[in-house]
């Protein structure tokens, strides 16, 4: 069975469908939609150190992507520029570098598609065993964070003040962001993981009243997207990654029409 | 550890600035439990700041903060909840400490607000919402609290209640009590020790100690002193919304 392309495939997505959820509420919540990207990119440069070194590709992108992460916490204590332009920066430059080393890496066909958009082809056996081991060890360390991590999502003075250290919380989140982005690049694309993570998560808002609900929705949003996205991207031979994005965008559109339902009850 | 068991937290020529401006400096202050600290000032005058270094939000400071106890119940002063967060009163009750249901509810049916319980936190109005944060605070039944304002927002009726209700809480959890307050009547009747800040500790002691200091007069005025005169007078009775008075 595990032979099949597609089933590979589709095991990958709903695995990773299961840990975007909560992590994209987070991101929503805390409003890291740029974060995201930036880390996404500075994916790329783990792609291509994997592949010189003969690395595995999710342990180079997680290593990359957090030194990226470590990095921004640094320049921002260092210089006065503002959040969003040291985002962009890290984002930009760190995607151009990882241009310019593939350039260098004749030796080696890039399916530079593929990197950007996802490519369910390219699924192994060995990336779904790192995908269903890395992710529910997100979603277990998720848990046993979430009580300071949500508390300083909510207000940062009330969890630092009430003993919860939400400075430890953040920065382990920030290393489980590294760690999406490394089990799902293959899948979705370094440019479209962020679509995963904040897509559904915004679905799962317009419809939820309470935070466990929005988690709840937000998986189950990513999975419906990942099952219409595959089979779509299998019948029509478009990549995977917009493919699914492209699904979980309809059941947002979907969402709104329940949301503007709720607000002429209201009125 | 210090030598009096029932000191909370401690602050020795505590102070904190940014970018080489001082918020406040020199502030000196001890919490114990049981009893009810109040600061007073004018605004900008560094009291949510002094409270946030008693907190330990703040952590490059001037001076020494001693801490002596992790339970702490905080009510900030501006609490702004994102539309993207849905948050029921009831998930905000339980967000520092997993609290039984009988806890929450009876927090909640304090500050007389029970039935806003499944309400979305977003469509509360503004005494409302202190309610509940008052109430989260509370509800843990915290060594220490530390309440910045806490009754903005709240109808006269339910200050005065809610007064009440902190001065009872510090009675039976025998917690320690940080209060920012800009009303002067309560600040009286309640308090134990008074700081009255203005960048630096201006003057502090008893709430009479304190209002026949010329630095608090020239700050707050005469008629400010006379409130509080007056009231070492007057506490064999209330006055009532309107303006009747009556006997305890």
């Amino acid at each position: 069975m595990l032979d099949d392309f597609f089933i590979r495939a589709l095991l990958a997505g709903l695995g990773i469908a299961f840990v975007t959820g909560p992590l994209g509420c987070f991101v929503i919540w805390r409003r890291l939609s740029y974060f995201g990207d930036t880390l996404a990119h500075s994916a790329l440069l783990g792609v291509t150190l994997a592949y010189t070194l003969e690395f595995n590709i999710a342990l180079s992108v997680f290593i990359i992507s957090s030194l990226i992460a470590l990095i921004l916490i640094q320049l921002q204590k260092r210089t006065n520029l503002p959040g969003d332009a040291l985002l962009g920066l890290l984002a930009h430059s760190s995607l151009a570098v990882g241009l310019v080393v593939i350039g260098f890496l004749t030796f080696i066909r890039f399916d530079i598609m593929g990197l950007l958009f996802g490519d369910i082809l390219a699924v192994t056996t060995e990336d779904l065993l790192i995908i269903w081991i890395g992710g529910p060890l997100i979603l277990l360390i998720l848990k046993l964070i979430w009580k300071p991590l949500f508390a300083s999502t909510v207000n940062y003075e009330l969890a630092e003040a009430e003993g919860l250290n939400p400075d430890r919380a953040k920065a382990i989140f920030t290393i489980l962001m590294a760690g999406i982005i490394a089990i799902s690049i293959k899948m979705v694309g370094l440019l479209l993981i962020t679509g995963m993570l904040i897509i559904p998560a915004a679905m799962a808002r317009n419809i939820s009243s309470s935070p466990q609900s929005m988690v709840i929705y937000s998986v189950l949003g990513g999975l419906l997207s990942v099952i219409l996205g595959l089979f779509t991207s299998l019948q029509f031979n478009t990549s995977s990654g917009p493919s699914i994005i492209a699904a979980s965008l309809f059941l947002f559109i979907l969402s709104l029409v329940k949301i503007k339902q709720s607000i002429k009850l209201k009125n | 550890m210090s030598l009096n068991q029932n000191i909370l937290v401690k602050l020795k020529q505590a102070g904190f600035r940014i970018n080489g401006k001082w918020l406040v400096k020199g502030v000196s202050l001890q919490i114990e439990k049981g009893k009810i600290v109040t600061l007073i000032g004018p605004n900008g005058s560094g009291k949510s700041t002094t409270a946030k270094i008693a907190l330990g939000i703040y952590k490059k400071i001037d001076g020494e903060v001693e801490k002596y106890t992790n339970k702490v119940g905080y009510v900030p002063q501006k609490i702004s909840i994102d539309w993207t967060l849905p948050l029921r009163v009831n998930d905000f009750m339980v967000l520092t400490e997993n609290l039984k249901d009988e806890a929450i509810n009876e927090a909640l049916s304090l500050t007389g607000v029970i039935h806003l319980k499944d309400k979305n936190l977003g469509d509360l109005s503004g005494g409302e919402f202190q309610r509940v944060l008052l109430a989260r605070a509370i509800s843990k039944k915290p060594d220490l609290l530390v309440l910045d304002e806490p009754v903005q927002g709240v109808d006269f009726t339910g200050e005065i209640a809610l007064y009440e209700l902190i001065k009872k809480i510090s009675d039976e959890l025998n917690c320690g009590i940080l209060l920012i307050s800009h009303d002067l009547h309560t600040v009286m009747s309640a308090t134990d020790h008074v700081v009255c800040l203005n960048g630096h500790v201006c003057c502090s002691g008893s709430p009479l100690d304190v209002a026949k200091n010329n630095e608090y007069k020239a700050l707050f005025g005469e008629q400010a002193s006379q409130i509080l005169t007056r009231y070492k007078h007057s506490h064999d009775h209330i006055h009532t919304s309107e303006g009747e008075i009556k006997k305890n």
